[in-house]
């Protein structure tokens, strides 16, 4: 088991290599499609993500009577949908990590390489355990795309993921399809 | 008797008109959304738990296996979703001749409602035109409500929430499927599966459950194919071969080494359950449905008061 703690940097990424169990603390941002087309589209970040982490979630959140928010479920969301817009965050914003399930495509694995990013894998469906590690809302940002498409600033304390895309080129994706691939023609 | 009171005699058995009983189902129907929501079915939990102890210990397929079986417990222990995509909701109400379907149906949509505010589902419904979220789960098909006629005396009631995730990569194919290799026999059938299979990897949060028809026109075969979603993964097909192909399938899907997540491991699928339909000469599909290891599935037997007289699964 490996540890990311805040603040982020290039330096502690490109140390990551696919397969690493890892415990993230320190802040993370929700961003999924609303988002990640806004940026790319070429609008500047309401906030600053460089060395950010970019968490592909739509939370539910509960809001209380003085205001403060609470995350109950933060599951990842199917990544692959920003396979257009992810590499061009990447390289414009500086983003050094990003969270989601299914993986990505080649272009956001040239984009890993090239800029210094790394793919985390959450479990998918463990929206409960992941909840359990949001420690704090710290902040909302472009509000207007609907809750759980805005950018929601979150506190997290050893949040489990796995590095299955790494800055070095190498994708368990890639890996898994063509080994179980091989297998398959074997059995057939 | 007039025919007036022979109705009414009838409505007080199994019809849910009085408004006490209006009560009583809906709140049958909510604690049923909840506990399908929010707790596995044992025969899943059994299976979940059996696959978590074949993974090789410190695996990444074992670390996800675990942060899985946190989450199942922490789900029912806070009463909360176990994912938050509680899915497509799907109601197969299984009832008397006498009784009435339309109240019946209004209940239900007043009951997931009612559970979406609660919390136990999502606000998971949207205008596929507009793209507007009412934030009831209610609309057009939404919830999916099958009924069926049985000869048995009470109403049974069955839900499944189905995933997003793993409906994306649910498959239909038209056999002969030439690229694959694929004749309209067995064989034929079993190469397709193993194909969605593959090309599933992780991407359904595997591991994941699967429900087959072979046959019928598109969308009965996708019908049944998710219906056999109902059955216990531990029960046997009374098909021999089929029986056998299910064997198979989930043998041979196991020794491709997709594992929990798409992470690499032993365990790619818990069961397959496959069913038949007739076809038309011309057409031979083969739909596949396939389930995430949140696998939302419960089933209620209500009592002649309408409540829950007894749990399915
Ligand atoms: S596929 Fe299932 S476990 Fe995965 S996110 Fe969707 S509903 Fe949740």
């Amino acid at each position: 088991m490996k540890k990311l703690d805040y603040p982020f940097s290039v330096e502690a990424v490109r140390e990551l290599k696919v397969g690493d169990m890892v415990l993230i603390s320190g802040k993370l941002f929700t961003g999924r499609d609303a988002v990640h087309k806004y940026l790319h589209d070429g609008n500047k970040p309401p906030v600053d993500l460089k060395n950010q982490i970019i968490y592909h979630c739509g939370p539910v959140t509960l809001q209380d009577k003085k205001g403060k928010w609470t995350v109950t479920a933060a599951g990842p969301t199917t990544s692959i949908r920003e396979e257009p817009y992810q590499w061009e965050v990447i390289r414009d914003y500086g983003i050094v990590g990003v969270i989601g399930k299914g993986g990505m495509g080649q272009k956001t694995l040239d984009a890993c390489k090239q800029y210094g990013c790394v793919y985390f894998h959450a479990v998918g469906g463990a929206a409960q355990v992941l909840a359990e590690k949001i420690k704090s809302v710290d902040g909302l940002y472009l509000k207007e795309f609907g809750l759980p498409e805005a950018i929601w600033e979150l506190s997290v304390e050893d949040f489990p993921v796995v590095v299955t895309m790494d800055s070095h080129g190498n994708s368990l994706h890639k890996e898994v399809e063509t080994s179980s691939k091989e297998m398959l023609n074997k059995l057939l | 008797m007039t025919k007036k009171a022979a109705k009414k005699k009838a409505s007080k058995k199994v019809s849910p008109k009085k408004l006490d009983s209006k009560q009583q189902t809906m709140e049958s129907l909510v604690e049923l959304i909840r506990i399908t929501s929010t707790v596995v079915p044992d025969d899943v939990f059994k299976a979940i738990t059996t696959a978590a102890k074949n993974e090789e210990k410190n695996t990444i397929a074992d670390y996800a296996m675990g942060i899985i079986k946190t989450n199942i417990d922490l789900a029912k222990y806070k009463s909360q979703p176990l994912c938050q995509d509680t899915g497509t909701v799907i109601f197969y109400i299984y009832h008397p001749p006498s009784f009435h379907q339309t109240p019946f149906k209004e209940l239900i949509k007043k009951s997931v409602t009612l559970a979406t505010k609660k919390g136990y589902l999502r606000q998971n419904s949207v205008n596929s035109l507009t793209g507007e979220n009412a934030g009831t789960n209610l609309g057009e098909g939404h919830p999916s409500i099958h009924f069926y006629e049985h000869k048995g005396s009470e109403v049974e009631v069955k839900l499944v929430l189905k995933g997003g995730g793993c409906e994306n990569v649910s498959a239909q194919y038209s056999l002969p499927d030439t690229t694959l290799g694929a004749g309209r026999d067995l064989e034929g059938v079993r190469k397709v599966i193993l194909d969605s299979v593959h090309k599933a990897q992780g991407k359904g949060c595997g591991p994941g459950a699967l429900g087959v028809c072979i046959g019928g026109d598109r969308a009965d075969s996708s019908y049944f194919a998710k219906k056999q979603l109902l059955r216990k993964l531990d029960d046997k097909n009374s098909h021999k071969d089929l029986d056998k192909l299910e064997k198979e399938i989930v043998e041979t899907c196991n020794k491709l080494g997709i594992g929990p997540m798409g992470f690499g491991g032993k365990t790619t699928l818990l069961s397959c359950k496959i069913t038949s339909a007739n076809r038309v000469p011309a057409s031979f599909f083969v739909s596949i449905s396939y389930m995430c290891w949140a696998f939302r599935r419960q089933g209620i037997v209500m009592n002649k008061n309408f409540a829950i007289k007894k749990w399915l699964y």
